[in-house]
């Protein structure tokens, strides 16, 4: 055995049990942290505890990032969730620089192919369209694929009639693939309004943070746009304006109870209220017992 | 245009081959081209400003109107940066507060009722960026544009005689067609930008430039934009050609039925 051979069996194994890495024993062995500390409190929480409040803090109640598909599979009754349109990537054709590397290391960061999931699954017993953005996807910024995937998840909602809830998160647009990033927001509205126009439901459920060309595309068009709390929202970050305008920012600007009180935000739904809330809402759209 | 400035633009097309994307995206911020206010004076007979959105204020970094091309009855909207200080302040440099993508939107809904086309000018850094804009939903304003321009029914174009900054340019370019003069710049985000977010290094804004293909041969290659206006030093024959040939494309536009019209448009954006 090679010495090159040596260090991929060291560095490469696949893991002994189900401790090491996932439980299908497949994916790398990853050291997970027992505690975090939480970044509004600054209280120590043991990460486990976090991860089954649906990482939102037990003593705060402050709102971590949470994975897409996570998110998700919360929503759905039964955690039955069904991926749609996972074939949708980047298009590697474009040669902007150290943009495959960036991409790389997103899937490695995110263990997703791309930076939203979408597909359906059943909100009390409703048929529902979604998506969630994922934030170590390059923090959800927007390229081909996160906007073909939306496009298609509301022409497919469209198609079947069904609604869609759609959990925003974005630092903005895709810019290593140029103009066509910025494309994206006409495309994904375009698909939004003809889901509109055909009468059906859009909850948009803004969470932190969403940002330019997603805020200013499918995330503001929802017939009710939902918040976390504290979710930063906005159209430029915050640092851009402070740079800009050499102004110091107010406390609480573009925060979702500042959005809500300045009338862009209808309301602020904590996680672990999000399904039954959700569900309230899609129930009074869908005929019910009338 | 004062024939000096002119004589400044006109390259011979040699000289247009040296360009670099850097080169262009200085040409398409030089003070002295000319901004919406000129082309619609240029093509625009008899035109009536309108202000106002309605809900809040009038933005005058947005100038639309009514009046007519050839004759025929038209909504005219533009971007205007300004031309001297005091008028660059007044318009904001063409950074457009979310009122002015509404009132925008209220001109487009006005020319679709009664059958009018419209006709965009395009030409700003960006939209207004600021704790105004921000409290009055700069984001909500141009989203509800885009999905609204979708599916307008009447024929739209959409011009770019400058800066084509991102979502504040698309604002206003949802449309049938975009078309945008030789030296003008389309970018998801300016080179300044990129240079400081990718390469953590704002010197580097040529190779930013560069590599974000922002000009009209590579827009046109993406199909970005549908025609390439050649500027021709900005000359009055250069704003009868434009009033021209925007005039057929309207003609031939409003020939169309309307479904066919907004069925296109989806499917154009729906290519990228």
């Amino acid at each position: 055995m090679g010495f090159e051979d040596t260090i991929r069996k060291i560095f490469f194994r696949k893991p002994k049990n189900a401790l090491e890495g996932g439980a299908d024993g497949n994916k790398p062995a990853v050291p997970e942290k027992v505690s975090v500390r939480c970044d509004k409190c600054r209280a120590i929480l043991i990460s486990s505890e976090l991860d089954n409040n649906m990482k939102v803090c037990p003593k705060c109640g402050y709102h971590f990032k949470i994975g897409a598909r996570e998110r998700l599979i919360a929503l759905c009754d039964d955690g039955e969730f069904t991926e749609m349109f996972a074939d949708v990537v980047a298009e590697s054709g474009d040669d902007f620089p150290g943009y495959a590397q960036k991409l790389d290391k997103a899937r490695a960061e995110s263990g997703e192919i791309e930076g939203v999931i979408a597909g359906v699954g059943k909100i009390n017993g409703i048929y529902t369209a979604m998506f969630a953005i994922d934030y170590r996807f390059i923090m959800g910024s927007m390229g081909y694929a996160v906007g073909e995937r939306i496009t298609r998840i509301f022409e497919y909602a469209t198609l079947h009639r069904y609604p869609v809830v759609g959990f925003s998160l974005s630092g903005g647009a895709r810019m290593q693939e140029g103009i066509t990033s910025l494309m994206q927001m006409a495309k994904t509205s375009a698909a939004v309004g003809r889901h509109n126009d055909a009468g059906l439901l859009y909850i948009s459920v803004l969470t932190n943070p969403t940002t330019g060309g997603v805020s200013a595309s499918f995330a503001f068009l929802g017939d009710i746009i939902v918040a976390e709390p504290d979710a930063l929202i906005g159209f430029a970050g915050p640092r851009v304006i402070e740079q800009t305008t050499r102004q110091k920012l107010p406390a609480g600007f573009q925060r979702a109870e500042f959005l809500q009180q300045k009338g862009y935000v209808d309301l602020i739904v904590k996680r672990g209220d999000m399904k039954s809330k959700l569900g309230e809402i899609i129930a009074l759209h869908t005929g019910g017992n009338d | 245009m004062a024939p000096k400035q002119a004589n400044k633009q006109a390259a011979t097309p040699a000289e247009k081959k040296e360009l670099t994307p850097y080169d262009i995206v200085t040409m398409s911020r030089d003070k002295n081209r000319p901004t919406a206010v000129r082309y619609i004076n240029g093509i625009v007979e008899g035109f009536i400003e309108l202000k106002g959105d309605r809900g809040f204020a009038d933005d005058a970094a947005i100038v639309g109107g009514i009046g007519r091309i050839c004759g025929m009855p038209v909504t005219v909207i533009g971007i205007e940066k300004g031309v001297d200080t005091a008028d660059k302040i007044k318009h904001n440099f063409g950074g457009a507060a979310p009122e002015g993508y509404r009132k925008a939107l209220r001109l487009m809904k006005q020319a679709e009722k009664f059958h009018r086309p419209v006709l965009n000018f395009v030409d700003t850094s960006g939209a207004a960026c600021g704790i105004g804009a921000e409290e009055r939903g700069e984001a909500e304003a141009i989203a509800v544009n885009l999905r609204e321009m979708a599916g307008l029914k009447t024929p739209i174009l959409s011009i770019f005689i400058g800066e084509g900054g991102s979502g504040g340019a698309l604002g206003l370019a949802v449309a049938d067609e975009v078309w945008m003069t030789e030296t003008s710049t389309y970018s998801v985000i300016s080179p300044e930008g990129c240079a400081s977010i990718l390469y953590k290094d704002a010197s580097k804004v040529r190779e930013a430039a560069a590599a974000l293909k922002l000009t009209a041969p590579d827009l046109l290659a993406k199909h970005a934009v549908e025609r390439v206006i050649e500027e021709n030093g900005f000359s009055e024959e250069y704003f009868a050609g434009l009033k021209k040939d925007v005039y057929e494309f309207f003609s031939a536009k409003k020939a169309e039925p309307t479904d066919s019209l907004v069925k296109k448009r989806y499917e154009r954006f729906r290519a990228f």
